[in-house]
């Protein structure tokens, strides 16, 4: 086709394409400006510009503790993600037998299944066994989703460490362990760094499952934000804009490292 | 070390194999296994009946299905004839994509919450809508359908579009070259040749799109109206749960949210098997 | 679509990021004749078929038949308008559809009522001999039958011109010629105006009525296969077409003859005599006797099959030592080694052995001598 010539198709796209990114920028742009202003009920910009409601969420809620249970079980849901998954995904990638199919199929079927339809019964078996309410039990539903997730970034790159050098370290002496420690892992590290990236920037804003089990006490930020905006009443919502605003900023943050590690279109197929 | 599956291979296996059945598939017979029991114990069709015999709970579904496959639709829809355009690459492409990806990262809450403000009454997009003079008086997006709706589009559309982008791009460009060789138009290699080779992606983005808009939660709580017309099976199985402690009842109801699921994911791929039956070859020669 | 009259390329120049892809490519096509475009990767052969197919639009220059331009650099008839039929490297064949169906394709396109599509699709499959096949599906067919339906999805429209790109380099060797022999007589029975494109020297021989010798973007020469092969224009074509013994040498002295050149050439101590062909008006010849009032810088050139063993009829030899001697059957490939270092390869008919000393005579009327060197 000749190129840069304008067909009713590339119009048409770029106005679509500008009516969906400028809602979506509208709707940060709402939060942030709301967050930071007084008496803005009509008008397209607030006449006042203020930091209380800051100063107000930080009152309201511990945002450091907030902050720290969330990276802490993002962290803690990623590290045994990776353990529990590396190895499946070994044998996913290197080996053929029947039933191998099905097995992907029951290791994946977490990540199609969405939380809500799952996440009751799981509630309700964590609250059995009294691992519901806590940090502990917040780290136990979130790793549902996330090590399918895990096992599915990580075969294609153990795929591309082709068996051969594996042989080949093993005809040079090196025994199971050792091939897997100095040559595997060093060469799929890229492999769970990006596994590691991407699943710390799914579960930070992952909520059904987190809100279903969490307590008072180990709560994410996500959650929390749910819940102020829910009991829409009980603060004004500015307030709520702002601790909106901080965890836009927390994803956003690692957002943007995220990109720096893997591609877009990476994100979206594996962020589901 | 290509190969079978040897006794060290399968010790590999069981931390993944016992993650899997303890926090999923126990879990969900657990829930199977109270959906069909009373509190005491005793096995009864009680819960079930509190779902289809009560109207009230039994309307959920319809109001979900409701929501949810025009939501599917929609995206499914949209999502096809852009990615046909961009198939072939385009130029801002990383742009485009960054900011497709922005809504998926961000999540349903954060859009939510901000959608109340900017579609609301005296928001942005009421305000440029009146400028512009395509109404007169501001349109109600928020704490009904409309808003609900929209929150699935929005945050439905990018995994959509993405995902068949992804799938087009993989047919080989010398079957379209083929075709229009062979005297088809741009139309009529689409209709031919790019859709019917696209079906198998366009199913499972369906049904993946189906699921997650089935599902819907928070934005139907926050954005919709979750005491009546966006009162979705989730929330009902919520606030059995939740608010009337009745786990075995918010059982039964996510063991019929996973049937309904099940059953539109069957009759998709029922369809796509009728629509392609050529073998799976898309790739190059 | 009716066939045409003439159909002319006129100085067509492609441009592709800055790189030019083809430079004032030109060349008059005659109904039902098999032309050929030949040369290594990269040359422009495929983009030139690409161009003429429409798939790709020109920068400059026009392609037009019977006088009325398909493509002028500024407005071109789309691909799908131009009646031409053309069989990809890899086939292309839709994976969806039958092979019945995909013979059919254009046939649908162009709504023929259903009686004559049934009719036409089973005779083109009668021409490639895949009768019985129309049930199966392109992933249940090997790579010859695939391209087979390839052709017979193109001809069932009976082009008015058909294009082949690279068809038999997907094949292993002995169903290359096979197929070889098949598009041969196919054309010769249909006698559809053919663009070929390809790489292998071989398949050109056998199969084209002209041979387009391309090197990086640019024709080197066009030509009859006997002409391009016997008679090469240039040292690129010789190379290509299987000449060897390429060496630089100095002109010692050249004479002009009304249908040709004597010419003298010192190559590493080695004086070589070449009664060369190039008649007046032939730019071989023009640039030899340039060369020999400027540098005097030459590159030989002769066919390992033309050296001959034993001396000259003049009396004048080369001695040569064996160094490597390939067996092949009728005819060995050897490599000699001459006194002054020069490497020799000759194919000669009876049997030698390594680290013989030969005689060999470079005949006079075989060996090429072109201006310029080896680069």
């Amino acid at each position: 086709m000749q190129t840069r010539k304008l067909t009713m198709g590339a119009v048409f796209f770029f106005l679509a394409m500008i009516v969906y990114v400028g809602n979506v920028l509208g709707i940060l742009f709402t939060v942030i400006l709301n967050s930071a202003s007084k008496g803005w009920y009509h008008g397209l910009l607030p006449k006042i510009i203020t930091g209380e409601w800051y100063a107000y969420v930080a009152g309201d809620h511990d945002i450091a503790y907030l902050l720290f249970i969330t990276f802490l079980v993002a962290v803690v849901v990623v590290a045994v993600s990776i353990l529990v998954a590396f190895p499946a995904a070994y044998v996913l990638s290197r080996s053929e037998f029947r039933g191998k199919g099905a097995l992907l199929s029951l290791f994946l079927l977490p990540m199609i299944v969405p939380p809500m339809t799952y996440g009751i019964p799981l509630a309700v078996v964590l609250y059995k066994f009294h691992l519901a309410a806590r940090v502990i039990g917040v780290i136990l539903a979130n790793l549902v989703p996330i090590v399918p997730f895990v096992i599915l970034i990580l075969m294609p790159f153990i795929e591309q460490v082709g068996v051969n050098l594996e042989s080949a370290a093993q005809m040079l002496g090196a025994r199971r362990w050792t091939v897997f420690r100095k040559v595997l892992i060093p060469l799929t590290l890229p492999g769970m760094l990006t596994a590691a990236i991407l699943s710390i920037v799914k579960t930070i804003s992952m909520f059904e499952l987190t809100y279903l089990v969490a307590g008072a006490k180990s709560q994410t930020i996500v959650v929390a934000l749910y819940a102020d905006a829910y009991a829409a009443g009980a603060r004004p919502p500015q307030a709520v804009d702002a601790l909106a605003v901080i965890y836009f900023l927390t994803t956003m943050i690692c957002l943007v490292i995220a990109l720096r590690f893997v591609s877009p279109t990476q994100m979206v197929f594996k962020i589901k | 070390m290509q190969g079978g599956l040897r006794g060290g291979r399968l010790v590999l296996l069981i931390p993944a194999l016992a993650f899997v059945l303890l926090l999923f598939v126990y879990p969900f017979l657990y829930g199977l296994f109270l959906s069909f029991t009373n509190a005491t114990g005793s096995p009864t069709l009680a819960n079930y009946g509190r779902l289809f015999l009560d109207p009230w709970e039994l309307r959920t579904i319809w109001v979900t299905l409701w929501i949810s496959v025009p939501a599917t639709l929609i995206n499914v829809a949209l999502a096809i004839p852009f990615a046909v355009f961009m198939r072939h690459g385009m130029r801002g492409e990383k742009i485009i994509t960054f900011f497709l990806i922005v809504p998926l990262t961000l999540g349903t809450v954060l859009l939510s919450e901000g959608m109340l403000s900017y579609m609301g009454p005296n928001g942005w997009l009421n305000q440029l809508l009146q400028a512009i003079g395509i109404v007169s008086k501001p349109v109600r997006f928020t704490h009904n359908y409309t808003g609900v709706l929209l929150s699935l589009v929005i945050q439905g559309f990018p995994f959509a579009f993405l995902m068949i982008l992804g799938y087009v791009s993989g047919i080989n460009p010398d079957l379209e070259k083929a075709s229009r060789m062979l005297g088809a138009s741009r139309l009529s290699t689409f209709a031919r040749v790019l859709f019917p080779l696209m079906v198998p992606g366009i199913a499972i983005c369906f049904c993946l799109n189906f699921v997650m808009a089935f599902s819907v939660f928070p934005s139907a709580m926050l954005l919709g109206e979750p005491s009546g017309p966006t009162r979705v099976i989730a929330i009902a199985a919520w606030q059995w749960a939740f608010e009337k402690f009745d786990f075995n009842t918010a059982s039964a109801i996510s063991m019929v949210m996973a049937a309904i699921e099940l059953m539109v994911i069957s009759a998709v791929l029922v369809w796509r098997n009728r629509m392609y039956r050529g073998a799976s070859m898309v790739g190059k020669g | 679509m009716e066939d045409f009259t003439s159909f002319v390329i006129k100085d067509v120049t492609k441009e592709f990021d800055g790189k030019t892809a083809l430079t004032r490519f030109s060349l008059s096509i005659s109904r039902g004749e098999f032309v050929t475009f030949l040369g290594p990767s990269g040359c422009g052969k495929s983009t030139a078929l690409n161009c003429v197919a429409g798939l790709l639009p020109i920068s400059s220059g026009e392609i037009s038949i019977d006088g009325e331009p398909i493509d002028d650099g500024r407005r071109k008839v789309p691909a799908e308008k131009r009646g031409f039929g053309l069989v990809f490297q890899n086939y292309a064949l839709f994976p969806h559809l039958s092979v019945f169906g995909n013979v059919a394709f254009g046939l649908h396109i162009r709504k023929m009522p259903k009686a004559v599509v049934n009719d036409r699709v089973r005779a083109a499959l009668k021409l490639v001999h895949l009768e019985g096949h129309e049930g199966k599906f392109p992933a249940q067919l090997s790579g010859g039958e695939q391209q087979r339906v390839a052709i017979a999805r193109c001809i069932v429209l009976e082009p008015r011109l058909l294009m082949l790109d690279e068809p038999l380099s997907n094949l292993d060797a002995k169903l290359r010629v096979e197929m070889r022999n098949e598009l041969l007589s196919l054309h010769n029975r249909l006698k559809v105006t053919t663009i070929y494109v390809t790489h292998d020297q071989q398949e050109a021989l056998a199969l084209s009525d002209r041979i387009v010798v391309m090197r990086l973007g640019r024709i080197q020469q066009v030509g009859t296969p006997q002409q391009v092969y016997s008679d090469p224009a240039n040292l690129f074509v010789a190379d290509f077409m299987g000449f060897k013994n390429i060496w630089d040498g100095e002109l010692e002295s050249v004479q002009e003859r009304a249908d040709g050149l004597d010419a003298q050439v010192a190559v590493a101590g080695m004086h070589l005599r070449a009664r060369l062909s190039y008649p007046v008006g032939d730019p071989r010849r023009d640039a030899l006797l340039a060369a020999s009032r400027g540098d005097k810088k030459v590159a030989t050139a002769i066919r390992p099959e033309d050296i001959t063993v034993g001396k000259a009829a003049d009396g004048s030899c080369v001695r040569a030592k064996v160094a490597l001697v390939e067996y092949q059957g009728q005819a060995s490939f050897v490599t000699a080694y001459a006194d002054n270092g020069t490497i020799i390869e000759l194919r000669p008919p009876a049997p030698v052995r390594i680290s013989d000393m030969i005689e060999l005579a470079i005949p006079q009327d075989k060996i090429f001598v072109f201006a310029g060197s080896r680069d």
